[in-house]
């Protein structure tokens, strides 16, 4: 049985849990400077602080602690640690060759802690989602107002990038691919593309998760793209989920959700962030009132896959675990017969 | 075809912003197809000579004419399609109102193709693939167009050449079907066939089978390849006839009738093109339809003989006065709905000759016109200058009534409510506000219009003294905006119970929901368009909904104020210090600086209005009423083309008036001064042994490392580069004899007119500034003597230097204008006056400074720190409280 076969046959019996966040995490154990350069890195002429990514070379047992917390916590698939593990991303950090290192030794480090938990709880096996961020560029935007045509990127750039990513996810162990925080939808489709690919050359069939964010209560991706507009753009392959995660709470992510539940053949997935952020810039919803909302979602039968984003902790995803243990999965409506 | 409804049908679903899905039920889908190089000559100019800005305008007409996917192709021999389809993507993508539908990518070049699908996020079209090239090449384009996430037109063409009869229509689109199906896997829905349409009637026998085959071929491939689409250009069909739109307008509906009984759901259709199939003439319809369904062997000639006889009856351009005997309701209908005042008294006396009051004339007869009117420019089905022309008829109807009226002394006359309107104190703008009470008193709301540079004492005194309904407010300039801030605490202090609306230029919905919103507990709503002051209006004054449209709309602009605040805490400043080091570097060592050929002061006493003409810019008399687009295509815009043709025609007649009867007056004054910047942003001149400074603001708001932080002083060389500099400044108006125009054409009912006068005054202000400023370039500073340009490119600001004025984005601060009023002596000598708020007086007036770099540009100050702030109170030497007031829209919180 292929890892997919596996995934769709318990995502046809109960609801599974995704992780939740990783920088708040990280946040807790206040790390400085010299923390994120480790031995390797003390020379790199750049700083390095807030380069979570790197922590998987430099500090691999934090960022395995913290999978296991969320295991612990009762999570069935754990996002490796590579949110901005491209190219485009790590350019920020003068870090574009490390990027294949990053990424199979994230992978790694999830893969492990994973296979100790499958090995002890047979009875429910955990998965490895590769995380793939947005990258801090956008191919459907200019950052310039006054040169509307002007793009900071292209989808080859792009495509290549997101390419070598995957590649090094997989080679690492990861069982899933998870394009994440879609804000602009051409950037997906890079990711996309390039997925597909190594789905030929490889001769594989992957398990992909595609994961949008909208980004203001009028209902638009940053680059602006409706809930349905964006669902109809992203779903030409044959995906394992598709859904919203970050920056809104549970409470407004479920119009949209319902929009893509309605609408979609694919499984639903929804991991929003512990509320809105404060007037400090502070997630602040406790794990028993973003459970409150989650309610929502379960009781209109609209998720198959449940975790959280910024500001969600092991206790949420505790929480959110004993809460789907209660509910039955959502059953897409399968794509009529060509 | 039936689905189980437990499965996901599978429909053709596309995206733009916004998702376009065609269901079985769905009706015809139409495809712009202006934005084709070889579809539209106007597009293809643009294109060729790089406007595409412009040729975004294009785009925008075909969704708002009611195209759903939208056609971009650049196959020109001459264009580099490839650049020009990125390009043209790219700005799309940059206008919500155009990438709200999806893109039909289109060209017979794979690389263009290709190069489109990599820049476009929404689900699209590519048009087209076939198996022209062989089946190796079909699959390859196939599998990548699919990974691309797009759907696909499939032409009827294969090696041997296009299908054109009905069994090869059917063999190629049965092969390439399933090639792709079972082949590349790519989704049914996914594929659109396109059958190809060719012309009938052509004279030649094996043409007489073209559109029956096409109709036949669709008919097959609906019925035996599952979950496909046809489409097909309809124009071709009719080729043939060209020059007679009357039998191709037949020709297209009847074909299109049973193409699309036989399935074809989507193509590209000219809608102006196309006769309603029901009002066909029985005759036309017959010989039509027996050539197009192939039924007789002389069908063509048939047709061709009529289409001669159809040729020499020419539509009768002469006054068509037939309405005339309609019911005398719908003569005073007919009068208001088109605007025509030239029987509206006879009609009036008519109907009150009909009733016992003649009240009832107005809330019958006239509110039943108006109604129409109201309901048409509600749909969208009629425009701003027409709706203005019908209150001009409507006024000149109750005129008529009044003496009536009057003798009964009856004011029981029922309103809508009564709506309190005034530009706000400091401001003399009122061109939008006069609108909105247009529209709203057609509406059948009574106003109470204050006039402009109206206090809140007085506003709120009339409010409640006159027992209004509403307040709307409105201004033009900065300043005004605080002192909309101050009517709303104003009107909390005292409690009023009224809602307030806010309009005008420089109004926004955030500075509404941040600013004004939370003074006053009352519902603020900012109307800036006056078709939506009407729907507000009703929404606040309805009885039963009034209640929950005010909470509604308190808690909009609180959600919004929230959004707005929390996304604000984000920005970045940096010191006055650190962007002063980082200022705009220009070595002024190697700079050289063009010493002026005339210095010191210039009056223009009498400007002659007929050289102001051609400087005139239009674009923006369009806008003031409404009606948006660019001059002069807006004059041949789908939608608005024939009002603003209508609107520009009235213009023109004024703007003969006025300058054959001298009815505004023009007068300018200018001066070029030997100038240097010191080191904090001033500029240091001299003027007759006086000293003058002008004091410029610098931007702080943070930037990417490297990048400049823009002040104009920057323009000017230092005083420590040891070169001597030049500042010109200058004031110019074309408002004197506004005031008495306007007052002619109000007191004759004619807010239309009147309307048009302020306008054209504004245009000519802004033409005499383009004007004298092309003379300081090219002769009395005349660093430009030999400058060629047209009237479009100095529109486009093509030329060297710059004209900034005071309270604009580049120096907002407005108390800089007194510096120019006492250097130029403007008011004794031209005299412009400036009011206490700081706005010129006459309004059709324009001032400020002039630059000469050809470094200069235009750029915004935006938000400035404390730390700047208190620098600038001390340079300027003025209290931090005025400064405050002035500054308040530019200071960072």
């Amino acid at each position: 049985m292929t890892v997919k076969q596996q995934l769709e046959n318990l995502l046809k019996k109960r609801i599974l849990v995704l992780d939740g966040a990783m920088g708040t995490m990280i946040q807790r154990y206040k790390l400085q400077e010299e923390d994120y350069r480790g031995h390797r890195f003390k020379d790199w002429p750049y700083p390095l602080k807030g380069n979570n990514d790197l922590l998987s070379l430099t500090q691999p047992h934090i960022i395995g602690e913290i999978h296991r917390q969320y295991l612990e916590a009762g999570a069935d698939i754990i996002e490796t640690n590579t949110f901005s593990g491209t190219t485009v991303a790590m350019a920020d950090y003068h870090m574009e060759d490390l990027v294949y290192e990053l990424n199979v030794e994230s992978a790694r480090i999830a893969r492990q802690a994973c296979d100790i938990y499958t090995t002890q709880f047979p009875e429910k096996p955990r998965f490895v989602a590769g995380a793939m961020g947005p990258t801090n560029k956008t191919a459907s935007l200019s950052p310039d107002v006054s040169d509307p045509g002007f793009r900071a990127i292209t989808f080859d750039e792009l495509r290549v990038a997101y390419k070598l990513q995957a590649e090094a996810l997989l080679d690492g162990g990861a069982d899933i691919l998870l394009v994440e925080t879609i804000f602009d939808t051409l950037n997906a489709k890079a990711a996309l593309f390039a997925i597909d690919e190594i789905q030929e050359e490889r001769r594989i069939d992957i398990p992909i998760m595609v994961s949008g964010t909208i980004t203001d209560a009028s209902g638009r991706t940053l680059s602006g793209q409706t809930a349905d507009a964006f669902l109809i753009s992203i779903s030409h392959l044959n995906l394992l989920s598709v859904g919203f995660n970050c920056a809104l709470g549970a409470k407004q992510l479920t119009p949209y959700l319902e929009t893509v539940a309605r609408n979609t053949e694919f499984y639903v997935s929804a991991y929003p962030n512990a509320g809105l952020p404060n007037a400090f810039g502070q997630y602040d919803e406790t794990p028993a009132t973003m459970v409150t909302q989650i309610h929502e979602y379960l009781d209109k039968g609209l998720v198959n896959i449940v975790g959280g984003c910024c500001g969600t902790t092991p206790d949420h995803i505790s929480a959110i675990a004993a809460a789907v243990s209660n509910y039955e999965p959502r059953i897409p409506r399968p794509l009529a017969l060509a | 075809m039936s689905y189980d409804i437990s499965e996901n049908p599978r429909y053709l679903k596309l995206s733009g912003l916004e998702p376009l899905v065609i269901t079985p039920q769905s009706n015809f889908v139409n495809v712009g197809e202006r934005t084709n190089v070889s579809g539209s000559k106007r597009f293809l100019r643009l294109v060729k000579e790089e406007k595409f800005i412009e040729a975004l305008d294009i785009a925008r007409e075909q969704v708002e004419g009611g195209a759903q996917i939208l056609d971009v192709n650049f196959d020109d021999g001459l264009i580099d399609g490839k650049y020009c389809m990125v390009k043209f993507l790219n700005l799309i993508a940059s206008e919500p109102d155009i990438a709200r539908i999806p893109i039909m990518i289109d060209s017979s070049r794979w690389e263009i193709l290709e190069a489109g699908l990599q820049v476009v996020q929404g689900k699209g079209v590519v048009n087209s693939i076939s198996l022209k090239e062989g089946e190796e090449e079909f699959i390859r384009q196939a599998k990548c167009i699919r990974r691309y996430g797009a759907a696909v037109i499939v032409m009827a063409f294969d090696e041997s050449g296009q299908a054109d009869n009905y069994q090869r229509r059917i063999d190629i689109c049965k092969r390439s079907y399933d090639i792709l199906v079972e082949k590349v896997g790519f989704p049914p829905e996914d594929i659109i066939f396109d059958l190809n349409i060719f012309p009938v009637a052509t004279g030649l026998e094996e043409h007489r089978r073209n559109a029956l085959d096409f109709i036949e071929g669709t008919r097959w491939v609906r019925e035996n390849l599952p979950h496909v689409s046809v489409s097909g250009g309809v124009s071709n069909v009719s080729f043939s006839f060209r020059g007679n739109d009357t039998v191709r307008e037949a020709m297209h509906s009847v074909f299109l009738y049973h193409a699309i009984k036989a399935g074809m759901n989507m193509g590209i259709v000219n809608p102006a093109m196309l006769e309603v199939y029901d009002e066909i003439p029985k005759d036309l319809l017959e010989l039509v339809e027996d050539v197009m369904l192939d039924r007789r062997a002389d069908a063509t000639e048939r047709l061709l003989e009529y289409s001669e006889r159809f040729k020499s009856v020419k539509k009768d351009k002469t006054e068509d006065l037939e309405w005339r005997n309609q019911s005398l309701q719908d003569r005073i209908t007919y009068a208001l709905v088109k605007g025509i005042d030239r029987f509206i008294e006879e009609d009036t006396e008519e109907a009150r000759l009909s009733v016992a009051q003649p009240l009832e004339v107005i809330e019958g007869h006239l509110m039943t016109g108006m109604g129409v009117v109201g309901d048409l420019f509600g749909s969208g089905k009629m425009f701003l200058p027409q709706v203005v022309k019908s209150a001009r008829v409507m006024k000149k109807a109750v005129a008529y009534l009044q003496p009536y009226l009057e003798a009964i002394k009856d004011n029981t006359k029922s309103s809508n409510g009564k709506v309190l309107l005034a530009t706000v104190k400091g401001d003399v703008h009122d061109i939008g506000k006069n609108i909105v009470a247009v529209v709203l008193g057609c509406n059948n709301y009574d106003i109470i219009d204050l006039g402009v540079m109206v206090p809140a004492e007085k506003i709120i005194q009339t409010a409640i003294d006159e027992k209004v309904d509403v307040i709307g407010v409105s201004g033009l300039i900065t300043p005004s905006l605080d002192e909309m801030v101050h009517v709303a605490s104003e009107l909390e202090r005292q409690n009023l119970q009224l809602p307030l609306l806010i309009g005008g230029a420089t109004t926004s919905k955030a500075h509404t929901a941040v600013k004004i919103d939370p003074k006053y507990h009352n519902a603020v709503v900012h109307v800036n368009d006056a078709s939506r002051a009407v729907s507000v209006v009703s929404s606040l004054l309805n009885r039963d909904k009034s209640n929950t449209y005010s909470l509604d709309i308190k808690k909009e602009y609180e959600e919004f104020r929230e959004k707005f605040l929390s996304r604000q805490v984000e920005k970045e400043y940096v010191s006055i210090q650190e962007a002063r080091q980082n200022k705009i570097k220009i070595d002024w060592e190697s700079e050289e600086i063009f010493a002026p050929q005339q210095l010191g002061i210039h009056i223009i006493e009498n400007q002659d209005l007929s050289d102001l003409l051609s400087f005139i810019d239009w674009s923006p008399f369009f806008r003031s009423w409404q009606l948006h687009g660019k001059y002069p295509e807006i004059l041949h815009d789908g939608v608005v083309g024939e009002q603003a043709r209508e609107l520009f025609d009235d213009a023109q007649k004024m703007l003969k008036k006025i300058v054959d009867e001298r009815l505004l007056k023009a007068r300018g004054i200018f001066g070029i001064f030997p100038a240097n910047a010191n080191d904090e942003d001033d500029i240091e001149l001299e003027h007759s042994g006086e000293k003058y400074v002008f004091r410029t603001l610098r931007q702080q708001l943070k930037k990417a490392e490297g990048k400049e932080y823009y002040a104009l002083s920057d323009f000017i060389a230092p005083r420590s580069s040891g070169k001597q500099d030049y500042i010109g400044a200058f004031c110019v108006t074309a408002g004197f004899g506004t005031d008495e125009l306007v007052k002619k054409y109000e007191s004759a009912n004619d807010d239309y007119n009147a309307i048009i006068a302020k306008a054209l005054a504004d245009r000519f202000a802004e033409a005499f500034a383009e004007y004298l400023h092309h003379q300081v370039r090219t002769k009395y500073w005349g660093y430009a003597a030999d400058e060629q340009l047209d009237n479009e490119a100095l529109i486009a600001e093509k030329y060297r230097g710059i004209r900034p004025a005071p309270g604009y984005p580049a120096c907002p601060d407005h108390l800089e204008k007194q510096t120019i009023w006492k250097l130029l002596q403007v008011y004794e000598n031209i005299g412009t006056e400036l009011t206490e708020g700081l706005a010129m007086w006459p309004t059709a007036s324009v001032s400020g400074y002039y630059f000469a770099s050809p470094h200069a540009k235009y750029f915004g100050v935006g938000r400035i720190k404390e730390d700047q702030f208190a620098d600038y109170v001390r340079r300027k030497g003025i209290d931090a409280a005025t400064a405050k007031k002035w500054l308040a829209p530019n200071l960072a919180d």
